[in-house]
């Protein structure tokens, strides 16, 4: 497009309400967000280098570890999965853009001021929110920092957006697919996300709901979380995490769904069970608002609580564990090639895998009295997020970056990219396992002698995975400025609305609704 | 058509935001009810009860503890008189706490009961107890605090020992502010 | 072929720098077995989960590697058409389904075992604090508090670490073996969470409220852990150290700790020296974690006592401001967790070390007049 002049170039990505611009926007703050959470991540690995204080005080390390976790989940899981939702939801469904464009401008708009809000608390007077991004009470009420009001501010901000982009999703695809898109024919990866925004929209009020306590009870006078007036520091854990587990599906359910679409088509083999796949997505969806205790077993609840959230925690396993069977067996007898995308999917579905086969493993309740906010907890949703929704969230991007951008990226690099980051993720994460077995906690910003060399092995293998993201990036940049042309098609196996129309994607797309046969 | 299902979707779960809002506030009571009910957490209620003219059952003899913790390092002296008696449920009795101010400041505390095991709590009933109030002690000066108490005989067969704990917090500096009970 | 070699090198050294670590005594791969029978009844639980999910991760793999491996577009596989079959798929609900019901009777066992806490020999009360431990023997009438002994300049790197660097303290939690014991679980401030791995014991203190475990030990010893919820600066350096004792050492601990309480204190005047030796000393353990061994402070909220308006100003006001602390900031007082002596001590030398020469001398006679004062 041309610009008479810089300011409309920049008022053209302000006032848009493209779903393609806007699913683009999502994903650079999502893409800016990583190297910042990451570059904190590579801070608390170079402290946790050898045993002793190095280079952070133990004031400055809690606050790294806090904008690590919310930065990471809120800023760039989250925003990552709606940019692929607001690209891809209406080429796939066949609907010319999503059902409240407006709307959909505000609730991107939103999130950079969340951000600067959240990050700014670093360059305040007196420390950042540093009580980790559960931020228990009474750690965050009565002992928190002046800045915790910057940042209830903040995830009031990030709530709000996720809402609204929830209700956009969900509007679109009850209410814009083409005709003959039937609710059982839409692709696994619009499915996943339909049910994350039903989850989104029934938990992040209850999140606004708990900081907005936590924010009455630091200057109101009111005691939700405070033992003196009859409250309950409990109590805020057991909201904290009634939003929390599911919230931990929200930032996976996408990526199970951006697999699904992937695996298919380097198998060129349609998706095995698709029925059962859209069950086990909606199951755990359903079981995600039934476990939250199991994350304090070792808080004091009763032993009939305990046992009711084991046994319901167990029960997620069968769900998860049939989409899993059902991806092994989509590939068994395909015709597979390993492009970068899967052999992120791949990668994915090993590696989370793992991260689930120790979830299980913590399920065990008395097993989780070792396990607990040690090292193996740190292990485990490391292994869920990062070769889980991280993975998914690469695997995505490069699928469908030749339909965006009409250039096929490099695909050599791509290959780089994965080994490196699988090796790095691994070395990373796997040594943890053991440091939490051995006893080193989560949260210390220091640690005893015998915890020396897997911490390390860890950091050796955060910086192997931190900088070949640079490699990413790269190829990203590449990718848009130029490279080979991609075809309509893309990939040999692909199917689906998304795959019909021209490479790149026109600005308008499906002005008029194809017909689904 | 479609922008007028569009505006209903939208509107619907609009509200259904609204009201998940609300349920967060909502689970505040239902986990207090949920507490009352279970005995979670060993939360009991800070009202007294009203005194049942129970059968005392002299089969069982249930030990009870006291434990006084002073919140934030509280510069008073607070402990029980008697730590540990020996009671049959059904049987009325009474302890007393010691309270002494060390500070160089009139002071007003609020103390919070806990027992353990959880699943005791709703069995033991108070009838008198100085956590039903606030409690103002002046510079330097002591008192001694009565709980007056009995077991339900309902009390599970498995439990004989129940610790009940006081946990003393300072409100002097909250005095005057508006305390909503949630 | 050649990323295929690259692959196979990497896999090498990878798997080289997993095991390279097992090569030392000291890391261990693996969770303690433990010296009570909660803890050992949860390793065997973890050992049998863990072989469930090695099992089941390996026949997923095994078939995903074989796909990998045989179904190859390069090879010229075909695809297959099958896309659903019910049979399969209610398989693979049903299955997991009865391995996961197999594995909640043993943990469910296991739980109820650990939450009976009847018929108990003893009770100590645990209380976490911002940021050591305090134990209140309930029967013996005996309370103190445990604090972290490692030096500071251990963890600033001035000094070569110790064996138990970060997991050692000046007064242990002592408990007799063989006897069921009771604890109680409470906190002063934030949450903490006591948790010492050989125990298999992890509870949660929470302020205002108080929760229960027990523990049964079967071989004298000393087990480390440490506090596992973040509870604000010093998480990381408040271990929980417990000295497992037979009967009869532990007895004759009881009578001795007794003892020593009740010793009186003979007021002896102490030389500058002495007080400097001790109060560096007692600084380092008590002080020093927040106001650092320079005596810089950490930014606003642990204030430099480096030339500061405290150590240089009036003996009383300083006195006064360690024994009572500091209302509405992380300035606690002192005056039930110190002795005298060490009172005494650790001002004397805040008066005079880093520069600040007042040449004063605070003696454990001038602490006791103020603790008088104090009950009046």
């Amino acid at each position: 497009m041309e610009y008479a002049n810089p300011w409309q170039r920049i008022m053209r990505w302000v006032t848009t309400t493209n779903h393609k611009d806007i699913g683009t926007l999502y994903l650079m703050l999502s893409l800016v967000m990583l190297f910042i959470g990451g570059g904190m991540a590579l801070i608390i690995r170079g402290e946790l280098f050898m045993p002793g204080q190095q280079f952070i005080d133990p004031s400055f390390y809690n606050q790294m570890i806090t904008l690590h976790g919310l930065i990471m989940v809120f800023g760039v899981i989250m925003p990552a999965f709606v940019g692929l939702a607001n690209w891809q939801i209406p080429m796939m469904i066949g609907a010319p853009d999503m059902a409240l464009p407006r709307m959909n401008n505000w609730s991107f708009w939103i999130l950079p001021f969340a951000f600067t809000i959240l990050i700014s608390t670093l360059f305040m007077n007196g420390p950042a929110p540093n009580f980790g991004w559960t931020f228990y009470a009474p750690l965050s009420t009565t002992y928190g920092p002046p800045s915790t009001d910057f940042f209830i501010f903040a995830v009031h901000l990030m709530g709000l957006s996720s809402i609204m982009g929830a209700i956009n999703i969900i509007a679109t695809i009850l209410n814009l697919r083409a005709p003959g898109m039937r609710m059982m024919k839409l692709p696994i990866f619009v499915w996943s996300w339909l049910i994350t925004a039903f989850l989104l929209i029934a938990v992040m009020p209850v999140l606004a709901g708990a900081v907005t306590m936590m924010l009455t009870d630091r200057h109101f006078g009111t005691s939700f979380f405070n033992a003196a007036g009859g409250g309950d520091p409990l109590l805020f854990q057991h909201i904290f995490w009634f939003f929390g587990h599911p919230e931990v599906y929200i930032m996976i359910l996408p990526a199970f769904g951006v697999v699904s679409q992937i695996i298919p088509t380097f198998s060129r083999k349609k998706l095995f069970g698709y029925g059962s796949m859209v069950a086990a997505i909606a199951v755990i969806a359903f079981l995600s608002f039934l476990v939250w205790a199991h994350h304090m077993f070792v808080s004091g609840i009763s032993l009939g609580a305990e046992l009711f959230f084991m046994y319901s925690t167990m029960l997620i396993a069968v769900p998860t564990g049939v989409k899993v069977f059902n991806w092994v067996t989509t590939m068994f007898r395909g015709s597979l090639s390993f492009e970068t995308p899967m052999l992120f999917a791949v990668g994915f579905v090993v590696l989370f895998t793992i991260g689930g086969l120790s979830g299980l493993m913590l399920s065990i309740v008395p097993a989780d009295f070792q396990y607990h906010d040690t090292y193996f907890v740190v292990a485990h949703f490391h292994y869920v997020l990062v070769p889980g929704a991280l993975f998914g969230i690469l695997a995505g991007v490069y699928f469908w970056i030749p339909k965006w951008t009409g250039h096929m990226y490099n695909e050599a690099m791509g290959k780089w990219h994965f080994w490196l980051s699988v090796i790095g993720v691994n070395v990373t994460f796997f040594p943890m396992h053991f440091l939490g077995l051995a006893g080193m906690p989560r949260r210390v910003p220091d640690y005893a002698l015998q915890f020396t060399d897997f911490n390390m092995v860890a950091t050796v293998g955060a910086v192997i995975f931190g900088f070949s993201q640079l490699l990413f990036l790269v190829n990203i940049i590449k990718t848009i400025r130029g490279g080979k042309p991609a075809t309509d098609e893309v990939w040999e196996g692909a199917e689906g609305l998304e795959w019909t129309i021209p490479s790149p994607a026109p600005y308008h797309t499906f002005q008029t609704p194809p017909e689904v046969r | 058509m479609a922008m007028n299902k569009t505006r209903r979707t939208a509107i619907i779960f609009s509200s259904i935001a609204v009201l998940m809002f609300g349920f967060g506030f909502a689970l505040v009571p239902l986990y207090n009810v949920f507490c009352d009910v279970t005995g979670l957490n060993g939360k009991i209620t800070g009202s007294s009860s009203a005194l049942i003219n129970n059968e005392v059952d002299r089969s069982r003899n249930i030990t009870v503890q006291f434990i006084a913790t002073g919140n934030e390092n509280l510069p008073w002296d607070f402990y029980p008189v008697i730590k540990e008696i020996k009671i049959h449920p059904g049987e009325m009795s009474r302890v007393e706490y010691f309270a002494q101010n060390n500070s160089d400041k009139d002071m007003v505390v609020q103390a919070i009961p806990s027992i353990t095991p959880g699943s005791a709590a709703k069995f033991l009933k108070k009838t008198e107890c100085f956590c039903f109030t606030q409690q103002v002690l002046k510079k330097g000066a002591s008192m001694r605090m009565p709980v007056l108490f009995y077991l339900d005989n309902d009390l599970d067969q498995n439990i004989n020992t129940i610790t009940l704990s006081y946990t003393l917090f300072d409100l002097t500096e909250k005095q005057g502010e508006s305390h909503d009970k949630p | 072929m050649a990323l295929r070699g690259l692959f196979k090198k990497l896999t090498f050294i990878v798997g080289g720098f997993c095991f390279f670590p097992a090569l030392y005594a000291e890391s261990a791969l693996n969770m303690p077995r433990g010296v009570t029978p909660v803890s050992r009844d949860i390793f065997d639980l973890h050992m049998l989960i863990f072989w469930v999910c090695v099992v089941i991760g390996i026949i997923v793999f095994a078939i995903m590697l074989y796909a990998i491996i045989f179904h190859r577009k390069s090879r010229g596989y075909k695809a297959a058409k099958f896309h659903d079959h019910i049979t399969v798929e209610l398989a693979w609900v049903i299955v997991p389904f009865i391995i996961l019901v197999l594995m909640a009777i043993p943990a469910s066992k296991v739980l109820i075992k650990m939450n009976d806490t009847n018929h108990t020999d003893q009770t100590v009360k645990i209380t976490g604090y911002q940021w050591k431990w305090r134990y209140d023997y309930l029967k013996e009438d005996i309370g103190f508090f445990s604090n972290l002994s490692t030096p500071q300049a251990q963890i600033q790197g001035k000094e070569p670490k110790g064996p138990y660097y970060l997991l050692e303290v000046d007064k242990p939690l002592v408990l007799p073996i063989k006897q069921k014991i009771r604890l109680l679980v409470t906190s002063n401030d934030v949450i903490h969470s006591w948790w010492v791995p050989q125990l298999g014991v992890k509870r949660d203190a929470v302020p205002g409220f108080i929760h229960e475990s027990w523990v049964y030990i079967d071989e004298p010893g000393i087990y480390r852990g440490q506090c596992t919820e973040l509870c604000g600066i010093n998480h990381g350096f408040m271990p929980v150290v417990v000295e497992a004792l037979t009967q009869a050492d532990y007895d004759k601990w009881i009578t001795g700790h007794k003892q020593q309480a009740q010793q009186a204190q003979p007021d002896k005047t102490w030389t500058k020296e002495e007080l400097m030796t001790l109060g560096e000393k007692s600084y380092g353990t008590y002080c020093a974690v927040c106001h650092q061994v320079n005596g810089e402070g950490m930014g606003d909220i642990y204030p430099a006592l480096k030339k500061s308006k405290i150590a240089l100003g009036p003996i009383k006001k300083h006195i006064d401001l360690v024994l009572h602390g500091v209302q509405g900031t992380a300035m606690q007082g002192f005056i039930d967790q110190l002795t005298d002596d060490e009172l005494a001590a650790i001002i004397t030398f805040e008066r005079n070390a880093w520069g600040n020469d007042t040449g004063d001398a605070v003696q454990p006679s001038d602490i006791r007049k103020l603790r008088k004062g104090d009950e009046s």
